[in-house]
């Protein structure tokens, strides 16, 4: 019986709570708008640029902190932190500092401060930044607006590192006080000084007012809030409980369009998806198609990419068979996708002396494109004499497979670096960290080697097609398309530039009343 | 009674024991390498290495055990690998969220659950036993997933009437802490309500048939008294046993929930950190998941021994 006051109660609230919050909303609109909420497609790992590996970690340090340099929509390292550089030899860089920088803690940010931060990101134990610097040999003072970093060996791509997590430059006196726990209050020069965080739920910034190019900061405070299912992010941004939502999924690109609230920025990305075979690496690549490059050969030719594209993410994507993106200089055009051919797979294979179907296990994460991709490549390959069996787990346990050399052939994506050597060096040459294939080389290595030692671009533009020949030959790793970068967004926001790294800057963003 | 107690009592510890021995041997059985996961992208053999001595994975296991549970003894339950924040204060942040939204569900599903149950049972084989049998089908049949997003876009996209995901506490805001948790907390409870009506209404069905309602009736009683005061009471005690089980379901985590409407609480924090490998979180959150559960289990002991003078013998 006393159920049912409690009901008419409950009803009354679930009435009350949408008019409760339509006055609320009111309210809010009267105030003018300066807080720009971002979706992201996942919660950030440690808010320390030193320890940082995840990639929406870099979309809040957009926000918390400036690099030495930063890069623009045609890929062009710019002046952010420092104003230029110049190698004095081909093993010494001297970087110009921006004068009158500010920590948000109130400190300069001047050469003892970058000094710091890059001694701090090769000797800060598990830092994650410790490969992208480790051609600094050491790092001298020349005064307190110019920093001289020598290098063991020349090293043509170490500027584009400066323009990611790398060139972050932190407070020293706030790093030497929080040792380890910096990520939880995290001090930096960027226009956004660090509020607080909620594991999962938010990081949120407010403005810092004396940020260097505060004329370009039009937001009180940026709020950033994972969302991890696609289907939310577009909810959120739709019903403009976000303003802004990285990572917008091509099946969910129509929605955005059609509606006339919201806009939608495409640029191509840094990255690709591909297909490593393991070729060398332990007892699996003794497979047929770890073991004759005709037979791989036979399966890139089985593929067709446009049509892959076209299903699974609804044709937004870039065929590709190399590592670099057309939007990078070092893009060789003379290596296209080939146009699939059946009969010339056959041919392949028979000549390989292949023993029909060839067996294929094909090891992919289990999210639901990745397994698309999949399910689509299969019964392309099937047409040819494949017989591929899908091995799909949750990615972390694919990935400790793929180290372990447990697999025949493995879907892995790469987000990417502005400079071609960091989307080839560590995969293809024998020495790489993520050479999963186990692909050895010593023409490979060499030519690696070269393009990162040579500092003049024709000379690395010529090396680099040499890569990407060689690599189109041996195939340990096929690759599949470019992604692009989807951004949605409320058409009151202008301002954005979509840089192919896919990096949210606030900088020049504002929303119109 | 105190014997007993005592006895009670000295058993919780074990319990505790046995679940963070489990929780830490299951987490070795699963694959994936957790230090490879935290590396990254470019994980660095080298600082995959590094990561790996400090967090104590290159050590054997029961030494990394030992080496967990006694910072644990001293109230320290580590900090998530992730992001560096201690698991006291994630557990601390998520709790609280969690129980509201809980609660909440689960006062929807009583609400929705038992007056739909005693209709359906009072008017058997008419239309409203099919009409209240149908919707309890539907509740039990719907993915709370697809409800959560057909309710955002109704309610929030088309309508704009609630926030479509989010979370304010009460403190800071009730109005919009209401208004971000009532759409999620109904989700949850429908499913519950399902659950308690086909309960209520099968237990309601029993008690109807009883001779005390005959007699109640027979002594004229209105028939609304007969079926509330009388046979409603009676079908209440199965019904009663099975929401306290749904309320602790609920309390350990609505996975599918929080993450349709993006609520930082304990499912979404257990899922993202067993997808991350970070193994102190996971542990930390089903050792205070287990303490809730015993301490439940432990205050309803008292309770009942309070109640039931008999039980204080036994």
């Amino acid at each position: 019986m006393r159920t049912r006051p409690n009901c008419l109660l409950l009803a009354a609230v679930l009435l009350a709570i949408p008019a409760a919050h339509a006055a609320a909303q009111g309210a809010v609109q009267d105030a003018p708008t300066q807080t720009l909420r971002i979706a992201l497609r996942e919660d950030a790992d440690m808010l320390d640029p030193t320890l940082a590996r995840s990639f929406v970690g870099r979309i809040v340090f957009a926000g918390l902190c400036d690099k030495l340099f930063d890069i623009n929509e045609k890929l062009e390292i710019i002046p952010q932190l420092a104003t230029g550089y110049e190698w004095a030899d081909s093993k010494t860089l001297l970087l110009h500092l921006r004068p009158d920088v500010l920590f948000q803690d109130g400190t300069r940010m001047d050469a003892d401060a970058v000094k710091y931060s890059l001694e701090r990101h090769l000797t800060m134990q598990a830092s994650a930044r410790r490969g992208e610097v480790s051609a600094i040999d050491h790092i001298e003072i020349v005064d307190p607006l110019t920093v001289r970093v020598v290098l063991k060996t020349a090293n043509a791509p170490f500027v584009s590192q400066l323009t990611d997590r790398a060139g972050m430059i932190v407070s020293p006196k706030a790093a030497m006080a929080e040792g380890k726990d910096f990520a939880l209050h995290p001090v930096c020069a960027g226009p956004f000084s660090f509020k607080e965080r909620v594991a999962q739920d938010r990081i949120v910034l407010d403005r810092f007012p004396q940020y260097w190019d505060a004329k370009d900061i039009h937001f009180a405070q940026v709020i950033y809030q994972p969302q991890v299912n696609s289907s939310v992010r577009l909810a959120n941004l739709q019903a403009g409980a976000i303003d802004l939502s990285e990572n917008i999924v091509p099946s969910d690109v129509d929605a955005v369009r059609k509606d006339p609230k919201l806009k939608l920025v495409l640029s191509p990305a840094l990255g690709y998806n591909s297909l490593n075979i393991n070729v060398g690496h332990g007892p699996r690549a003794n497979s047929p198609i770890g073991s004759d490059p005709r037979i791989r050969q036979a399966f890139e030719l089985s593929i067709d990419r446009e049509a892959l594209i076209q299903v699974v993410y609804n044709g937004m994507f870039t065929p590709l068979a190399q590592a670099v993106p057309s939007a990078s200089p070092f893009y060789d055009a003379a290596v296209k996708p080939p146009a699939r051919d059946v009969a010339r797979a056959k041919a392949l294979l028979q000549a390989a002396g292949a023993k029909l179907p060839v067996p294929v296990s094909m090891t992919l994460s289990n999210s639901p494109d990745i397994q698309q991709l999949g399910e689509v490549i299969q019964s392309m390959a099937a047409e040819a004499g494949f017989d591929v069996k899908l091995n799909t787990m949750e990615f972390a346990s694919s990935l400790d497979a793929a180290d372990r050399g447990d697999f025949e052939t493995y879907m892995i994506a790469w987000s990417g670096r502005i400079d071609a050597d960091g989307n080839l060096w560590n995969f293809l040459h024998s020495g790489g960290p993520l050479n999963y294939p186990g692909y050895n080389s010593p023409e490979m290595d060499s030519l690696l080697d070269q393009a990162r030692a040579v500092t003049d671009l024709p000379a690395r533009q010529a090396l680099y097609a040499k890569v990407a020949a060689l690599s189109a030959k041996d195939l340990p790793i096929i690759y599949l398309y470019n992604p692009q970068n989807i951004v949605g967004m409320s058409a009151k926001l202008s301002g954005f530039s979509p840089v192919p790294d896919g990096i949210i800057r606030v900088q020049g963003m504002s929303m119109a009343k | 009674m105190k014997g007993s107690l005592g006895t009670r009592l000295l058993q919780v510890l074990p319990t505790l024991l046995l679940v963070s021995m489990m929780v830490f041997g299951l987490q070795q059985l699963m694959p994936g390498d957790p230090a490879l996961v935290l590396a990254g992208e470019e994980h660095d053999p080298q600082v995959v290495a590094q990561i790996r001595a400090e967090l104590w994975l290159d050590r054997p296991i029961p030494v990394q055990y030992l080496h967990w549970i006694g910072n644990v003894l001293h109230g320290n339950l580590g900090y998530s690998w992730r992001i560096r924040q201690p698991v006291v204060e994630l557990i601390a942040q998520k709790l609280p969220v969690t129980l509201q939204l809980s609660l909440m569900a689960f006062i929807i599903a009583l609400c929705i659950g038992i007056p739909m149950g005693v209709l359906s049972a009072v008017k058997k084989n008419s239309i409203w036993d099919y009409l209240a049998n149908g919707v309890g089908l539907a509740g039990l049949s719907t993915p709370n997933f697809w409800l959560g997003i057909m309710l955002i876009l109704l309610i929030s996209v088309d309508l704009g009437w609630l926030p479509p995901s989010g979370y304010v506490s009460p403190w800071e805001d009730w109005r919009q802490s209401l208004a971000t948790t009532i759409m999620p907390a109904f989700v949850l409870g429908n499913a519950i309500a399902a659950v308690l009506m086909r309960h209520t209404r099968s237990a309601m069905l029993t008690a109807l048939d009883q001779d005390f309602v005959r007699t109640a009736r027979a002594k004229g009683l209105p028939s609304h008294v007969v079926i509330l005061r009388h046979a409603l009471r009676n079908a209440l005690v199965p019904v009663v046993t099975l929401g306290a089980l749904e309320l602790g379901t609920l309390l350990s985590g609505a996975v599918l929930t929080e993450q349709v409407f993006s609520i930082p609480g304990f499912g979404k924090l257990i899922v993202d950190a067993v997808f991350n490998r970070d193994y102190p979180v996971v542990q930390g959150v089903v050792l205070v998941t287990a303490g809730i559960y015993v301490g439940l289990n432990l205050l309803a002991d008292i309770l009942y021994v309070l109640i039931n003078p008999r039980m204080r013998t036994a």
